[in-house]
């Protein structure tokens, strides 16, 4: 798994200009969501931890979407499933190294949203919580997902969003609030739960979306 | 595959049959007979088909999951994908009356079509999910592969439905407790039992009559092609 993770990292940094890309997007989407809303300060301030999460998870799809594209050319998924370990191993190690990078996407995009939405906040510590416990969420069912939707001849981009969007929404509920509640202040100390609540759901679907994936790529 | 599904389905046109007429009895005593009640006067008959919907739509999801588990785990008997297939289209018709339903009891009731209740949302999400999994099985062309995948989503899709129910009740809660008859006053009893079997019994029929096409269209699929197909294919060449 360790392997896996590696080489899965490694071909992330190489890739690196995606990245970038995706950041942007995220970036892009948050200026947007601004337009949207009308330069009313207070207004913005309220939603700007739903437009954060709101960004990062439009900008998780295009990261997704590309989990299994090297496997895909040359059927190179074949030949890793031959490799003397469990699919499991690939999964774990393709699961984490997209946590690493929506958890880095996240972080990158909270200074936007503070300069944007003067959304400031001295709770650091947990916003960083936050935003790996939540993109944890995002990336444990969105990995599985990916290695169906990356294997269809038709619908790729469409599918994933499609399947993903209603399976996270306690994910974008609990990270949304948790992070609202940093930035505007929690004086009934709610943010906990919602912590917890995120932790339940990454503790069921990492283990639930590891015991699963061998059979979605089993021939 | 047996020759069974090329004999006329006798059994779930009888449950239709049997549903359809129970559901009419059952909407005309909850309509005319039965008293209206206290506070919310007639637009609370609409429970007598949004509660029994509201059960058997669960019960056709619950179904899907223990399709899907045994297409899984029973060596991918295309029956249960068939039945899987079946049960999470009339899950999703049922869903979405019942949130239609819901809707129009909510105006006059709360003033407000949507609300963002736990059970609102939650059967809302469950709609969608279930939506993606149909949309899902469309763009899949090998069976097995299909079948697995569906299975495996409606399995991660039914794990949610507890964490969504739960984060929606942190969040926000409106909606008025569950009813059932041992909720209710006795007077509504009848047509509520009624109508929770008529709506079990179309479920049941039409899942029934659904599997039998899916597993005739899979049957189709896996056919090899009629022999005049393949005359013309040896022309071209």
């Amino acid at each position: 798994m360790i392997e896996a993770l590696r080489k899965e990292l490694l071909l992330q940094w190489r890739t690196r200009a995606q990245a970038t890309a995706v950041f942007v997007f995220g970036a892009t989407s948050l200026l947007l969501f601004s337009f949207a809303i009308g330069p009313n300060a207070s207004a913005l301030r309220q939603h700007a931890a739903g437009f954060l999460w709101l960004a990062l998870l439009l900008s998780s799809t295009l990261t997704l979407a590309e989990t299994f594209h090297a496997e895909m050319e040359h059927r190179a998924l074949e030949g890793l499933l031959l490799l003397p370990t469990s699919p499991r191993a690939i999964y774990y190690g393709k699961a984490i190294a997209n946590w690493l990078q929506l958890a880095l996407l996240g972080i990158a995009l909270v200074p936007i949203t503070v300069v944007l939405y003067d959304a400031g906040t001295p709770q650091l510590g947990s916003l960083i919580l936050i935003i790996l416990l939540g993109t944890a969420g995002i990336s444990a069912p969105g990995t599985l997902y990916s290695a169906m939707t990356s294997q269809t001849t038709r619908g790729k981009q469409m599918l994933l969003p499609l399947l993903l969007f209603p399976l996270i929404v306690p994910v974008l509920l609990a990270a949304a609030r948790a992070t609202s509640l940093i930035i505007l202040g929690d004086p009934m100390a709610q943010g906990a739960s919602w912590l917890r609540l995120l932790a339940a759901f990454d503790a069921i679907y990492w283990s639930l979306c590891g015991l699963l994936f061998d059979r979605v790529v089993e021939e | 595959m047996t020759s069974n599904n090329h004999r006329f389905p006798r059994a779930p046109y009888a449950l239709l049959t049997l549903g359809t007429i129970l559901l009419l009895t059952g909407s005309y005593l909850g309509l005319f007979v039965a008293p209206p009640e206290h506070f919310m006067g007639d637009v609370q008959r609409i429970m007598y088909v949004h509660v029994p919907t509201a059960w058997n739509a669960l019960l056709a999801m619950t179904f899907a999951l223990f399709c899907a588990i045994a297409f899984l785990f029973r060596g991918g008997d295309f029956k249960w994908d068939a039945r899987m297939e079946a049960a999470i289209e009339v899950g999703v018709l049922l869903a979405f009356l019942l949130c239609c339903q819901g809707a129009i009891w909510a105006k006059p009731t709360w003033g407000v079509w949507w609300d963002w209740d736990p059970r609102l949302t939650t059967t809302a999400v469950l709609l969608f999910a279930f939506i993606g999994i149909l949309a899902l099985r469309r763009f899949v062309d090998d069976p097995v592969r299909r079948g697995t995948w569906s299975a495996v989503a409606t399995i991660i899709a039914y794990a949610d439905v507890p964490i969504v129910y739960y984060s929606v009740t942190w969040w926000n809660s409106l909606h008025q407790l569950q009813s059932s008859p041992a909720t209710v006053s006795k007077s509504f009893h009848l047509p509520l039992r009624m109508n929770a079997f008529a709506i079990l019994f179309l479920m049941t029929g039409f899942i029934m009559l659904r599997a039998r096409l899916a597993s005739l269209r899979l049957e189709h699929e896996l056919a090899p092609p009629p022999s005049h197909e393949l005359d013309a294919v040896g022309e071209l060449a």
